[in-house]
């Protein structure tokens, strides 16, 4: 670095090209030629027609500003959100959309956690479903058409494979209809553990609810039934998206069944074909295992018993 | 030394035309800060938080950032070179072509034409503006420069010559994408891989937009405006060098605990923590300056705006890398500490050195002083003020944001649902709202000022 550099402009400029780009070729062009940096999981698909619309709305509206989609490998990070993200999960992912910022939650295994309904009741007035969030509404997506010729361009950019009676189908999909399917295919490459096998799921516990009838137990399940239930069962847990939970009936046949099954639904969660006391559910309930301890279910349980039928 | 040979027109119109961008995204910004706890002031689908915040970001870091660095380098460059620019008309040309690159770029965000890319959202087409405004930009640094009259070429020219390559490499490598119509492209890199080639791309944006070409205002105005001479020209080039080696290893301290490759990650925190250093070089090389007479803190209004702008790069240089680091990064990455960082840079460092940068600059191209130091300390009271509100109440709740996430109950499970955690901010964020008012405030009464001076001015010249 003899004086000479700083009175000769184009020698300077020279090195200080070279000086930039060194940390630039080891952290950035090299990798690239690693196949470290291409991986795919052997079962991660690329888009359809209908997800890749969706995720152009995501782009759009800038969803990636408030949500991140990716799990660090944090025990709470796990508990709260599912398997951690793997870097063959993202091959089709242009760009990445791992975001920043969580003013929101991560949504990198929303991806079949709650049924369709869910979601456009919560895109239509997020309030509606949780009084207290500051997510905008996005009503005005079920109002725009999909233009599956722009979609098809997309695809073509992509060079994503699709049929043309997918794209016709298209036509009479709004926005709304594709950004759904978006959020159900996000992080579902990874397979999801069987909620039952999981670590603290619980199998057939077959004793009454420690809780029954404890009032303290009522008025803490009414507060925790408002927070975490409320969303899909209705404030008064006659159902919504949801099933009524004070009816006679349980996963769509006569007949209650006992506190215990009801422990371990809201403990395991369900997916399609999910088996309880020979009755099989529809899916969609998400496990809280994670957010709620064992004493707070039981709570849950005691306060709808305690509003049955009244 | 006639004005005509200065071409002060074209750094006036860059400057003028930066505050007017500068008045844009602040202005967003404050709708986006209430948007944050009163979710009922979105309107979409053009006014949502989800593509003002693009707008707010790119307005200051080009509109603002890039309009005042074109303008003020332009000026630096032009004194240090002894000549006017090489060629005049290209660079008035370029401003033009600027405000309506702007102006374009602001409309595409609010219709939702995104790349999704932090920093670098703005489609094709209008990238390609960007280049070619870039490159009228090289045009005139590097050949006014090689053209100088003055044989040594002084530290604000390493800096600006380091900027003009450094973008114009990052800029074009991380924007090539598979064009899909007119509004809409696809990143040329996947996955992994584009989240590489983006984080490379968006901490160098911080390091070669926020960092050098704001060093190069304040090697050249710091000395102009106290007239002490810079302390020592060896540190500022042990500085110089180190920095701009090391900044590009460091963007995968964005990617810490995600997929990309550990190596990657781990090389990136170790060169964080390196640029402490160089960063460092240029703090105590402003400090010693100052130092061997510190009563210009009071007697040269100007002093004080370096010194607090050149503390808070030195504040902002040490949590940074502190941030990099695995164990920090854990707690508050993605929490709202990040923009409380982002912001202490922001609002503290680069608005605060342009604008010191920038009273100095009026003055001297309309021949008359500054219209009022008073209106000028009230400005520098408001804006610290207020970014210190915005910065401490983000970096309180985000640490509450990354401790409520990570709570657990004795049985291992989850002490809080997301939404609770969530609701627990809006205090906070309510408090930063009015910081960021008084900051705006602050920067009405620096317009002002400006504005005020550059009446003053013309009269002048009128009646002479």
């Amino acid at each position: 670095m003899g004086s000479g550099i700083y009175n000769k402009p184009i020698a300077f400029a020279l090195t200080a090209t070279v000086v930039i780009l060194i940390g630039t070729v080891v952290t950035m062009f090299y990798p690239m030629l690693t196949p470290e940096m291409h991986p795919k999981l052997e079962n991660l698909k690329p888009f359809t027609a209908l997800q890749l619309a969706g995720r152009d709305i995501y782009q759009r509206e800038g969803c990636v500003n408030c949500h991140t989609q990716t799990v660090r490998p944090l025990k709470t990070e796990v508990l709260r959100y599912g398997e951690y993200s793997k870097a063959g999960e993202f091959a089709y992912d242009r760009p990445f959309l791992w975001g920043s910022k969580r003013t929101g939650p991560d949504l990198a295994r929303i991806g079949g956690k709650y049924p369709d309904a869910w979601h456009y009741k919560h895109f239509e007035k997020p309030q509606g479903m949780f009084p207290q969030t500051n997510m905008p509404a996005y009503a005005f997506l079920a109002k725009n058409k999909l233009d599956p010729a722009e979609v098809e361009a997309h695809m073509k950019a992509l060079d994503f494979p699709y049929t043309i009676e997918e794209l016709s189908a298209l036509g009479s999909k709004t926005d709304m209809d594709a950004l759904v399917a978006y959020m159900q295919v996000i992080g579902t490459a990874v397979k999801k553990t069987a909620p039952v096998a999981a670590a603290g799921g619980v199998k057939e516990v077959h004793f009454p609810n420690p809780l029954a009838d404890n009032p303290q137990a009522i008025a803490k399940g009414k507060d925790l039934y408002a927070k975490n239930c409320a969303s899909c069962h209705g404030d008064n847990a006659k159902g919504d998206i949801g099933p009524s939970l004070v009816d006679d009936e349980f996963f769509y046949e006569k007949g209650d069944m006992p506190d215990d099954d009801y422990f371990e639904v809201t403990n395991n969660g369900t997916s399609e074909g999910y088996v309880e006391d020979g009755r099989t559910g529809k899916g969609g309930m998400p496990g809280f295992k994670d957010s709620l301890s064992k004493d707070d279910i039981w709570s849950i349980v005691a306060y709808l018993r305690s509003i049955k039928g009244k | 030394m006639s004005d005509y040979q200065y071409d002060n027109q074209t750094v006036k119109g860059f400057i003028v035309s930066s505050i007017f961008w500068g008045v844009v995204g602040i202005v967003i910004g404050l709708l986006i800060s209430i948007q944050m706890w009163k979710p009922e002031t979105n309107f979409a689908p053009y006014f949502t938080f989800g593509r003002l915040r693009a707008v707010h970001t790119n307005g200051l870091a080009f509109g603002l950032g890039v309009g005042a660095i074109f303008g003020l380098s332009y000026y630096i460059i032009m004194r240090l070179a002894k000549r006017p620019l090489l060629f005049p008309k290209l660079a008035r040309f370029q401003l033009y072509l600027f405000n309506v690159g702007i102006l374009l770029a602001a409309v595409s965000l609010l219709m939702g034409q995104t790349q999704s890319l932090e920093y670098a959202e703005l489609e094709w087409p209008i990238d390609l503006a960007i280049v070619i405004l870039w490159v009228m930009f090289a045009i005139n640094v590097f050949g006014t420069i090689i053209k100088r009259k003055e044989e040594q070429m002084y530290i604000s020219l390493w800096y600006i010559i380091a900027t003009t390559i450094a973008v114009a490499v990052l800029y074009i490598v991380n924007n090539l994408s598979i064009p899909a119509g007119l509004t809409k492209s696809y990143h040329l890199f996947a996955g992994v891989n584009s989240a590489n080639v983006e984080w490379w791309y968006g901490h160098n944006a911080v390091g070669f937009v926020f960092t050098t070409p704001i060093l190069a205002m304040f090697y050249y105005f710091l000395p102009k405006s106290t007239g002490i001479p810079i302390y020592s020209h060896r540190l500022s080039i042990i500085a110089f060098w180190s920095l701009v080696f090391a900044y590009l290893w460091t963007g995968a301290h964005h990617l810490v605990y995600t997929p990309l490759p550990d190596w990657i990650q781990t090389l990136g925190i170790v060169f964080t923590i390196f640029l402490i250093a160089p960063s460092w070089g240029s703090v105590v090389n402003g400090y010693y300056t100052v130092g061997t007479d510190w009563s210009k803190m009071n007697t040269n209004y100007l002093t004080k705006f370096f010194i607090m702008g050149i503390t808070f790069y030195g504040l902002q240089t040490v949590q940074g890398p502190t941030q990099g680091l695995r164990i920090v990064s854990q707690l508050i990455h993605y929490t709202d500490w990040v923009p409380g960082h982002v912001h202490m840079g922001t609002m503290g460092w680069v608005t605060m050195t342009t604008a010191a940068s920038i009273y100095y600059v009026i003055p001297k191209i309309y021949h008359t002083e500054i219209y009022s130091e008073k209106v000028a300390n009230i400005h520098f009271w408001l804006v610290l003020i207020g970014q210190l509100i915005f910065s401490i109440t983000m970096w309180i709740t985000g640490i509450q944001q990354g401790a409520l996430w990570k709570a657990t109950n004795a049985d291992g499970s989850l002490k809080y649902t997301f939404i609770e955690t969530l609701t627990k901010n809006y205090p906070y964020w309510q408090l930063r709202t009015v910081g960021g008012l008084i900051f705006t405030v602050g920067m009405l009464f620096f317009i002002y000022n400006i504005y005020m001076t550059i009446r003053k001015g013309s009269l002048a010249e009128a009646k002479a």
